[in-house]
């Protein structure tokens, strides 16, 4: 009962911990977006779920409607999704310019290029 | 007429001014409006800052709609003095743009380079302004995602994979406190920060209030680069543009404390954070840290754009230990180093802009010698260096001075010799600087230099002198920042 009544947040946490475990397990930068990006669905959730009651209406003022879902949740999430899309595009973007001046996508070989260019100039 | 509206226009006039450029596409005429911008910023924000020293708090309700059930921009002592830093640096840095963004960014990316600079303006200005926790994450993304953009920018490959890593971490810290803010308005039904604070008594010590504080604390730490979180930070400030470097060194992170100290004592509540909870040992515990870690991760860095970011990290400390004081000296002291650093660290990145600007480099290699062919610029990283000291005379001095009587109010002998000692780090990767720019031989770059033209070295030398004048003048910030401390710890009520 007590599980049921609280399934929306298990699944909240659940998908949160597996989108932020994925960007710091992952050395692939794409992998490491896609979980930055399921990280920030899981929060959509966390703010939608709780504006809807079972049985609300739609938030009409008058006495026959007491019981009424919040809209403004989902207002809000409205927003938190164009950020989310702003910054995966940006991050994709950044990607794309990564794997032209590296030719990798894997951090590991990203930071090995920089290293072995350090190496290469002295005092740098 | 208009002055009822400062509110709305300290946001909307930058925010405005973006679009703006790229319909222009033109570099020059962005250059323009964006300076315009920028000024324009800073003049409605000193009107505010007077407006508010003398007749106390503006409430302003966005489209009319009245608090809490519409946006409320509030301005008081505290965020008027930060509305005014940010505004004085980009006037700062916004005509030191015209030439450095030429010398380093790609012709053809000129007036977008504006448009961001004045996105990140707008951004940064709307989260010290705004008096709405999930309006402050709307303008934490705007902000964070134009400065992603302006890092990127940058010459060296390596600024896109700093751009990308601050993305990812950046992106991490503006979830975590949606995800807090999140929890409040379960708990409290209201997104405005002072019916927040109002409401949060009864629900204050429940769990979801608690995993809130956690979740903003951890989220904005990242933002401001608090010692363990701090990863993302050096390679951002050292790859990116020294315009950008100069204008986020001083602003970003100094937002984000703001934003801190609104939640930590508006919102919670000292009672909540302070006394319930041990946040006091926690932020004790890290701003020792950085203060002596990141400053000693200073002294060995060959690359001057590096060591003035770790330096940042360790100054960034002193806030946080004022903050962790929890008296009124300390805060004082932090909301003073919070604006003294802020145009130390500008200053500091213009003048390493101008080395990028004849020399192409800012390794200590090519630095050896440059002392003789640009005296005027090494003469103004030593004045700006010796502020970060906090050599007496000098702006680092007079925070330093109040972070120490904060301690000692505290009860605390060890916690105020604390920043003494980090001062001796502090000056000894100063002196690194010294010792390579006057007393080695000059490099064959550095032989060949000479002073950056006046349109760089001039907004460069406003700021080191800056770091002097409010180092002897301390009316302003001594009052500003005074008031600010005491309107903290009267809460919001």
């Amino acid at each position: 009962m007590s599980f049921l009544s609280h399934f929306s947040y298990a699944v909240t946490i659940a998908l949160m911990i597996a989108g932020l475990y994925v960007v710091i397990a992952r050395g692939n930068l794409i992998k490491k977006l896609i979980g930055l990006s399921i990280f920030q669905t899981s929060v959509y959730l966390l703010y939608i779920a709780p504006g809807k009651l079972i049985g609300g209406t739609a938030p009409i003022v008058d006495g026959k409607h007491v019981i009424y879902s919040n809209p403004l949740p989902h207002v809000l999430i409205l927003t938190a999704i164009v950020v989310g899309i702003a910054t995966l595009a940006l991050g994709l973007a950044l990607v794309v310019r990564i794997r032209e001046a590296y030719g990798t996508i894997e951090e590991d070989e990203i930071l090995d290029a920089d290293g072995a260019a350090t190496a290469d100039r002295p005092g740098a | 007429m208009i002055s009822a509206h400062l509110p709305a226009l300290q946001v909307v006039v930058p925010l405005l001014a973006a679009p703006l450029i790229v319909l222009a596409r033109r570099g020059a005429a962005g250059w323009a409006i964006a300076t315009a911008a920028s000024f324009a910023s800073l003049a409605i924000a000193i009107a505010l800052f007077l407006q508010v020293r003398d007749t106390g708090m503006i409430s302003y309700a966005i489209g009319s709609w009245p608090p809490p059930w519409g946006i409320e921009y509030r301005v008081d002592a505290v965020n008027s003095f930060v509305l005014v830093l940010v505004g004085a640096l980009a006037s700062v840095v916004a005509p030191y743009a015209w030439r450095s963004v030429a010398a380093e960014v790609p012709e053809d990316q000129h007036y977008l380079c504006y448009a961001m600079f004045c996105l990140v303006l707008a951004g940064l200005l709307g989260i010290a302004i705004t008096g709405d926790a999930f309006n402050l994450f709307v303008f934490l993304e705007i902000s964070s995602l134009a400065s992603y953009v302006l890092i990127a920018l940058g010459r060296d490959r390596r600024a896109l994979l700093a751009s990308y890593q601050y993305l990812v971490m950046g992106t991490i810290g503006a979830t975590f406190y949606v995800i807090g803010v999140g929890l409040l308005y379960l708990m409290t039904g209201t997104l405005n920060l002072a019916d927040l604070a109002a409401r949060i008594g009864d629900v204050q010590g429940s769990r979801p209030v608690l995993a809130a504080l956690a979740f903003i604390t951890v989220g904005v730490c990242l933002k401001l680069a608090l010692f363990p979180l701090h990863y993302w930070l050096p390679n951002a400030y050292a790859y990116s543009p020294s315009v950008v470097a100069a204008f986020l060194a001083g602003t970003a992170t100094k937002v984000s404390i703001y934003v801190l100290l609104r939640f930590y004592f508006s919102v919670f509540g000292e009672a909540a954070t302070f006394v319930a909870l041990p946040m006091r040992e926690i932020f004790l515990v890290l701003s020792l840290a950085a203060m002596f870690l990141a400053s000693l991760a200073a002294v060995f860095q060959d690359n001057l754009k590096h060591m003035l970011a770790y330096s940042s990290v360790g100054q960034i400390g002193y806030i946080t230990l004022g903050i962790s004081l929890d008296n009124e000296a300390g805060l004082t002291g932090s909301m003073l180093h919070l604006f003294n650093h802020g145009i130390t660290k500008s200053a500091l990145f213009l003048l390493a802009g101008c080395f990028v600007f004849r020399l192409r480099s800012v390794q200590f290699a090519d630095l050896a010698g440059v002392g003789r062919t640009m005296p005027l610029t090494t003469a103004g990283i030593v004045v700006g260096g010796l502020s970060l000291v906090g050599v007496p005379g000098m702006a680092g001095f007079v925070t330093k001075w109040y972070l120490v009587l904060g301690a000692l109010d505290a009860g605390s002998w060890v916690i105020a010799f604390a920043p003494v000692v980090s001062s001796l780090i502090a000056l000894w990767y100063v002196w690194r600087f010294v010792e390579t720019a006057y007393f080695q031989e000059p490099s064959a770059a550095a032989a060949a230099a000479k002073e950056a033209p006046t349109v760089l070295l001039g907004p460069a030398l406003l700021g080191a002198a800056a770091c002097v004048y409010f180092g002897f003048d301390t009316s302003f910030t001594v009052g500003a920042a005074s008031r600010a401390a005491e309107a903290l710890l009267a809460g919001m009520r």
